[in-house]
């Protein structure tokens, strides 16, 4: 299975991680290599099988619309890497004049 | 007295006599920690002051005669379990500054029965790996040959019970990461049923796939605290509704009559000689204590592999995307946008192999390709689970090697990612289908321990720990420790 640059690019992007020009042949080789590993599955007839999500045959469980989270505001500020007045701090998203 | 030689339930047995204190009992593999862990680098955090202050609370209520099941018993837990307060790196420079806020379901659970943390293990990045060399803090060392891996990704518990730094350690395992390291540090480790233990508050990588479970120096050991693990959990949505298993009450009862299946797509596979006669001395040590060996067919198991190589990292993409730099963990340096937050934080905050998953999930569930792999890996998924149901009608348990050899050397395959994804294939194809699976030594080789596989049926962790209790009473290898 070949990887054009442009396609492991769109990957990267589609992920949010950054990939320099450097590690791109190395990387896409390795990538390569491992989508090759799938073509083994072909082989198998699955068009009589239900696809598998989980182990288990879950119901999806409810329970009563109460509170049960405790408030733990300034503990999960604590680990944010920026903070201003209760809020996570991030660059500019919104384009215009200040 | 060498108490880390003491299996813990003699170590139970001595607290509760009063023969030692918890503070002393901490103490000693507080001081061999010191000592020994700059050899094999097993833990990321030694919790000192927390074990001993744990220590000196249990010991309170043992003179108050106020003690819990298991009080004193110190523990180490895999650095992927959240515990409050305290770091909680999963191996990773994304978390390598992470206090967690609250703490796993394992962790409270092993608490309230007294247990003593002794610190947070070293492990593969984000578990990702089998010889626990991506880790963000420095590969681990096999304490049997400080020039092999201990296996991975649970690689620093491995690690630290087999050199006796811990009496016991928490792990995960997603398609390995605690059968492989116990078989590669001569320990028995078992993954649970999946949703026998509960995931909260344990670092997500696959979520259908991960589970909790232990890597001990004996079965005993084993099911004393994974009884403990076990049990619903309202938090996991994924926990059973069931109570926990009496694992413990259990483990001394007979094994005859039962049957063993080996599956024969496994044993076709060409593999070293001294493998193929350790097993086969398994194999006759449970024919002489009555048990019966059939062969059995798992025809899709060759699936397994590539199956697991779309399904993990298509869940990890899916469940690594939180770490963006904005509520926690790191970030990079000078963002100029948002975009490149993202994009700068996730490049430096993760290691070459996260990366390298997260990309080929991104790729499996992207638009057009989605029906072509995901949709077809769940549906070889349901194949490899119908061949375990359809061998559970005609046997007990299925026997095979835990890895396809010893240990090896520190980077003998880090430079190709196939060749360490190898490590797992027998090992996989358990959680694929969501089954108990076990290893217990069985065996050596140039002085490197080895492992044997026991996999079980849904639920049926408790005659898993049967079988590995009635060889390890009829057999030595899990009593051979390194000599560190």
């Amino acid at each position: 299975m070949a990887l054009s640059d442009k396609e492991l690019k769109e990957i990267a992007y589609l992920a949010r991680i950054n990939v320099n020009e450097e590690s791109l042949s190395s990387l896409k080789k390795e990538l390569e290599d491992i989508l090759d590993l799938f073509d083994e599955l072909n082989e198998a007839d699955t068009s009589e099988v239900e696809a598998m999500s989980h182990p288990l045959d879950l119901s999806q469980p409810t329970r009563k619309d109460e509170v049960t989270e405790e408030n733990l505001r300034e503990e999960l500020l604590k680990n944010a890497p920026s903070v201003k007045s209760g809020l996570f701090l991030v660059p500019k998203v919104i384009d215009g004049e200040n | 007295m060498d108490l880390h030689k003491l299996s813990l339930n003699q170590q139970l047995e001595g607290l509760k006599k009063g023969e030692f204190t918890s503070t002393e009992l901490t103490s000693h593999y507080i001081s061999r920690i010191t000592e020994f862990d700059e050899q094999i680098n097993s833990f990321i955090t030694v919790t000192e002051d927390m074990a001993l202050s744990q220590a000196k609370a249990a010991d309170e209520r043992y003179k108050n005669k106020t003690n819990l099941p298991l009080d004193g018993l110190p523990i180490a837990h895999k650095d992927i379990f959240c515990t409050k307060g305290v770091l909680t790196t999963c191996g990773s420079k994304m978390l390598s500054n992470f206090e967690a806020p609250y703490s796993s379901t394992v962790y409270e659970k092993l608490d309230k029965e007294g247990m003593v943390m002794l610190g947070k293990t070293n492990m593969d990045e984000f578990a990702m790996g089998s010889s626990n060399e991506t880790s963000y803090f420095g590969p681990v060392k096999n304490p049997w040959n400080t020039e092999y891996v201990p296996g991975g990704s649970s690689g620093g518990s491995a690690s630290c019970v087999s050199a006796e730094l811990a009496p016991i350690a928490t792990a995960t395992d997603t398609g390995g990461s605690i059968r492989q390291p116990a078989s590669l540090c001569g320990l028995t480790g078992i993954k649970p049923t999946y949703g026998r233990v509960s995931r909260y508050g344990m670092i997500a990588f696959a979520s259908s796939l991960d589970q909790a479970g232990v890597v001990a120096r004996s079965a005993e050991d084993a099911a004393l605290i994974l009884e403990a693990m076990s049990g619903h959990d309202p938090k996991d949505s994924t926990s059973l509704k069931l109570d926990k298993p009496n694992l413990s009450k259990e483990l001394k009862s007979s094994i005859k009559g039962m049957k063993i299946g080996l599956p024969k797509e496994f044993f076709e596979k060409e593999m070293p000689s001294y493998i193929e006669q350790s097993i086969e001395e398994a194999i006759e040590v449970y024919k002489s204590l009555g048990a019966e060996v059939v062969e059995v067919s798992l025809s899709n198991i060759n699936l397994s592999l590539p199956i697991y190589y779309i399904i993990a990292p298509a869940e990890c993409s899916a469940n690594l995307s939180r770490y963006d730099g904005v509520r926690y963990g790191y970030r990079c340096e000078n963002p100029i946008d948002i975009e490149d937050l993202f994009m700068r934080t996730r490049e430096e905050g993760f290691g070459a192999e996260v990366k390298r998953r997260i990309l080929i999930g991104t790729y499996a569930l992207s638009a057009g390709y989605y029906d072509a792999y995901y949709l077809k890996a769940q549906k070889c998924r349901q194949l490899v689970a119908n061949d375990f149901s359809e061998a559970f009608k005609s046997v007990d348990v299925i026997l095979s090697p835990t890895t396809p050899g010893t240990s090896f050397k520190s980077g003998e395959k880090t430079s190709d990612p196939i060749e360490m994804y190898l490590q797992d294939i027998f090992t996989i194809p358990a959680n694929l289908a969501g089954l108990p699976g076990l290893s217990i030594p069985c065996g050596e080789h140039q002085g490197l321990p080895l492992g044997m596989q026991l996999v079980g049926n849904s639920l049926e962790e408790s005659k898993l720990l049967q079988f590995a209790y009635s060889y390890q009473s009829n057999t030595d290898w899990h009593k051979k420790m390194p000599n560190i």
